[in-house]
């Protein structure tokens, strides 16, 4: 990707590719219950099914980025409500620490982001799905992207 | 598919060798075809390496759908299946069965949500929902390829039942499953048992008496040898899973031996202290030891620490020597198979918000108390007064929907409040004939048996119906009288009418022991804060967790016959478990490669289940101890390999490289044309 087709963001219909961790229990069940509540949003996330947010490996973020994501969303459960009691607390942790490599590699902070979602919230995880969307579209396509990437 | 039973073996050989993998492409009637352009999305497929086949269905969940998949892993011998539907999370279990009959092992499917994840959240974008569709079942082609067999594992199950609420609901799955020859433990946070429906007058939609229909199931459900009763109770902590749950219940203290007190009520005559009656929504006093109501079971007293001045006077009263003011709470440690939550609810608050004048005038009444107040038990003997001078009432208004179908509070239907103030206009209305009153809803809901009838015959006795919400609600100062202005909206006018007293008809909220269930059982909770039914139609009593049940208005708002029915249902789904004595787990768990495991034990702490531990001794001839997973302990939630530095920890089914194919084909590269 040059330069300066990052500087200049192609935001004319150009849909951001979004790679969405969720977990089986609450945040795969919210795009379910987004789904069943027919909450439209654009079509630019793809779901990465696992068990628990815990087992959302750093290893993911960053394979996602390099193949070029241009955001990739963390999300799992409520604290509290954590199917396995307490992996979205290690969850959290991990996520401080990929903030910190995401700002080293030079990308935006809107590029990675984390939600906590429950089953029930379907409408939560369409204006999430909205929001992120709306703000890669500002910032445009990832610095990180292979050219000829899609 | 008559060939389907041929081969119920899981066959690991077809793993062996090339990867053959078929898709099956779900239209899912115009849920899925009227938005992605399936055939196209096959083609594409097609293309892909190791795709053998591809499908359309218009429904592939059906027989014939089910059988299109069985006849092409024949003829195209494949060995990796990925369906492309809807959620997994209701439909895997199908399709999983569907290819363990052809001797597919069942983690070779690999399940794509293109339905709920896709055309329902694109409806008018056809063409980005098409590419997206390509490019999920894309990643769940290559993810399908890296799949390795598992199995499933059988655990016993212990043919011990706990219910957790005694309401009608709770009581009716102890009954059934006691009935049935099962062990069960019901837990009740309250001194007696009985839950909300003990507090009626009378119920809809046939104005039988509610206390001679529930009394005798109470009493039924005492004398069930089947049954032990732990009132004023509470589930503390649960570990395990189905089959065997580790459950502690903390029994709070009475202050009395329940085994020598004989529920006289004697210790109640000489207690000097006087406090609101609970049960009696506040009206009226207890005191501060005393016999929760005339028919609680177990009828004993319950001393109410909080309130009592030790005095000791009823040490004195009491003729069996029963009262100890030194009780401690005691515990009980269970093992049960299943659970089945029925913890039922509240009723919402109207006070902090003063939704019409509640809490400020006293004539504005909850539904909840005016129940109170028509029944013969109640702090009035069944007459009906008003709280300001105890006059009965003339005209009486009800407002339906306080809590309820507003955005200010709660969106949702409580769905009895239409029926329960149609059954109290008239209840007064029989009473005393020359009564008057106006019922203010914004729809009447009479959905059931008997409903209809029942809201016709308040008709008939002459009970108004007002389509419209009061818009002001004032006391007079002099009266207290209520005045309420409000737009009929049928007539189109505005009317300004005057009451004696004014009935709220609060609805259904959860409540605290809701929340307790959710945290210690690991449920989801539903939009309106209740608790979350595995699916809503199909199986509307199970829960995500396995051998875990719901039962009443604990998952939603409903009547008694409902909670009832459902309490039924809840006692026959457990028996599948008590009765077979085995459930089926999740295959899927971490496992440890220990020629790579550096025994660095970084993984111990992370589990939640104490599942991993070190070996005993040196692996091999390396010296060195390795990390160990016990199978039975592990869920297979996955956050240890997260943590392992030497990437010797894995989770089956969703090892590094199976994510990162999906991850890897989020994406596609396009050749640049210049
Ligand atoms: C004003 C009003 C009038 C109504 N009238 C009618 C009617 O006429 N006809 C009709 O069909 N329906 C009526 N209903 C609906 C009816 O009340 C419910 O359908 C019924 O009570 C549901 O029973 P349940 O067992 O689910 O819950 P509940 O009756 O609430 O029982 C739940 C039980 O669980 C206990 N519990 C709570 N938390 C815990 C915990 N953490 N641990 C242990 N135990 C716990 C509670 O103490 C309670 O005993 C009415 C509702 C209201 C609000
Ligand atoms: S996968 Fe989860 S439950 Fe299993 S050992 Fe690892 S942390 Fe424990
Ligand atoms: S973290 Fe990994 S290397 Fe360390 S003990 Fe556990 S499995 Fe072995
Ligand atoms: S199961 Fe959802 S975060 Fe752990």
């Amino acid at each position: 990707m040059s330069s300066e087709a990052a500087a200049a963001p192609k935001t004319n219909g150009w849909e951001p590719k979004i790679v969405a961790f969720c977990c089986n229990w609450c945040s795969y069940g919210g795009a379910d219950s987004a789904g069943m509540g027919r909450f439209q949003q654009p079509a630019s996330a793809r779901i990465i099914r696992v068990m628990c947010s815990g087992r959302i490996d750093p290893l993911h973020v960053f394979n996602a980025f390099l193949e070029g994501a241009d955001a990739v969303l963390v999300t799992g459960c409520h604290i509290g409500d954590c199917h396995y009691v307490n992996g979205n607390d290690k969850t959290k942790i991990k996520y401080k620490f990929l903030e910190n490599v995401v700002r080293e590699l030079g990308l935006e902070k809107e590029r990675l982001q984390l939600n906590w979602i429950s089953a029930s919230e379907g409408e939560k995880f369409a204006n999430f799905i909205r929001d992120v969307t709306e703000q890669i579209k500002k910032i445009g396509p990832s610095p990180l992207k292979p050219e000829g990437v899609v | 598919m008559s060939d389907s039973t041929e081969s119920k073996s899981t066959d690991i050989n077809k793993d062996s060798g090339e990867k053959r993998v078929g898709v099956f492409v779900c239209e899912c009637g115009v849920n899925i075809g009227g938005v992605v352009n399936t055939k196209a999305v096959a083609e594409y497929i097609g293309t892909l390496p190791g795709v053998k086949v591809t499908s359309v269905n218009k429904f592939t969940c059906s027989d014939s759908g089910q059988a299109d998949i069985q006849n092409k892993i024949k003829e195209h011998n494949l060995n990796r299946v990925v369906v492309a539907a809807c959620s997994p999370k209701t439909h895997e279990p199908t399709f999983r069965a569907c290819i363990e009959q052809m001797g597919l092992n069942q983690y070779f499917l690999e399940f794509v949500n293109i339905r709920d994840h896709c055309s329902w959240i694109h409806m008018w974008e056809k063409e980005k929902a098409t590419e997206k569709a390509k490019d999920l079942i894309r990643m769940g082609v290559e993810r399908a390829k890296l799949l390795e067999p598992l199995q499933a594992s059988e655990v016993p199950v212990t043919d011990k039942a706990l219910v957790v609420g005694a309401g009608v609901a709770g009581m009716q799955a102890a009954l059934d499953l006691a009935d049935m020859g099962f062990q069960v433990y019901l837990v009740e946070k309250e001194p007696s048992i009985g839950g909300r429906m003990a507090r009626f007058d009378k119920v809809f939609p046939t104005n039988d008496c509610s206390i001679c229909i529930l009394g005798p199931k109470m009493v039924e459900v005492a004398r069930n040898k089947n049954i032990k009763i732990m009132s004023y109770s509470e589930v503390k902590a649960v570990d395990g899973y189905v089959g065997n749950f580790n459950v502690k219940v903390e029994h709070k203290p009475r202050y009395l031996d329940v085994t020598k007190c004989t529920g006289c009520a004697k210790c109640s005559e000489v207690c000097p202290v006087e406090v609101p009656y609970d049960f009696n929504e506040g009206f009226g006093t207890r005191k501060a030891i005393y016999v929760p109501f005339p028919q609680a079971v177990p009828l004993r007293a319950v001393l109410d620490k909080e309130n009592c001045i030790s005095c000791k006077a009823c040490a004195k009263a009491c003729q069996s020597g029963a009262i100890n003011y030194d009780m401690q709470p005691g515990f009980t440690d269970l093992n049960v198979g299943v659970i089945i939550g029925a913890v039922g609810f509240k009723t919402y608050d109207p006070e902090p918000r003063h939704d019409f004048g509640y809490g400020l005038y006293d004539n504005v009444i909850t539904a909840m108390e005016f129940e109170r107040l028509l029944n013969a038990a109640g702090p009035t003997g069944g007459h009906v007064v008003r709280p300001s001078d105890c006059k009965e009432p003339i005209r009486v208004g009800f407002v339906n929907c306080v809590g309820s179908r507003d955005k200010a509070t709660n969106i949702y239907c409580s769905g009895v409040c239409c029926m329960y103030t149609i059954k109290n206009a008239q209840l007064l209305k029989e009473k005393r004939p020359e009564t008057d009153h106006t019922i203010m809803y914004m729809d009447i809901r009479t959905p059931f048996r008997g409903y209809e009838e029942s809201y016709n015959r308040s008709r008939n006795l002459g009970v108004k119906f007002l389509r419209g919400r009061p818009s002001e609600v004032k006391e007079d100062p002099v009266t207290k009288n209520i005045k309420v202005r409000v737009e009929d909206t049928l007539a189109n006018e505005i009317r300004n009418l005057e009451f004696d007293l004014l009935v709220l008809a609060t609805g259904i909220v959860p409540h605290e022991g809701i929340n307790q269930i959710q945290q210690l059982l690991k449920l989801s909770k539903a939009a309106d804060g209740l608790l979350m039914e595995a699916h809503p139609k199909l199986r509307p009593v199970d829960t995500t967790i396995d051998g875990v049940f719901l039962a009443g208005v604990a998952s939603g708002p409903k009547d008694i016959p409902y909670a009832v029915s459902q309490g039924s249902a809840c006692a026959s789904r457990a028996t599948i478990l008590l009765k077979n004595k085995k459930a089926i787990t999740e295959g899927i768990t971490a496992v440890v490669n220990p020629d790579v495991c550096a025994g660095c034990g970084v993984c111990l702490p992370m589990c939640p289940f104490q599942a991993i531990k070190m070996d005993e001794t040196p692996y091999l001839n390396t010296g060195i101890k390795k990390a160990n997973v016990v199978k039975a302990l592990c869920k297979g939630c996955g956050t240890c390999v997260t943590a392992c530095p030497t990437g010797a920890l894995e989770q089956s089914h969703f090892k590094n490289e199976q994510v990162l194919a999906q991850v890897k084909n989020v994406f596609k590269f396009q050749e640049v044309v210049a």
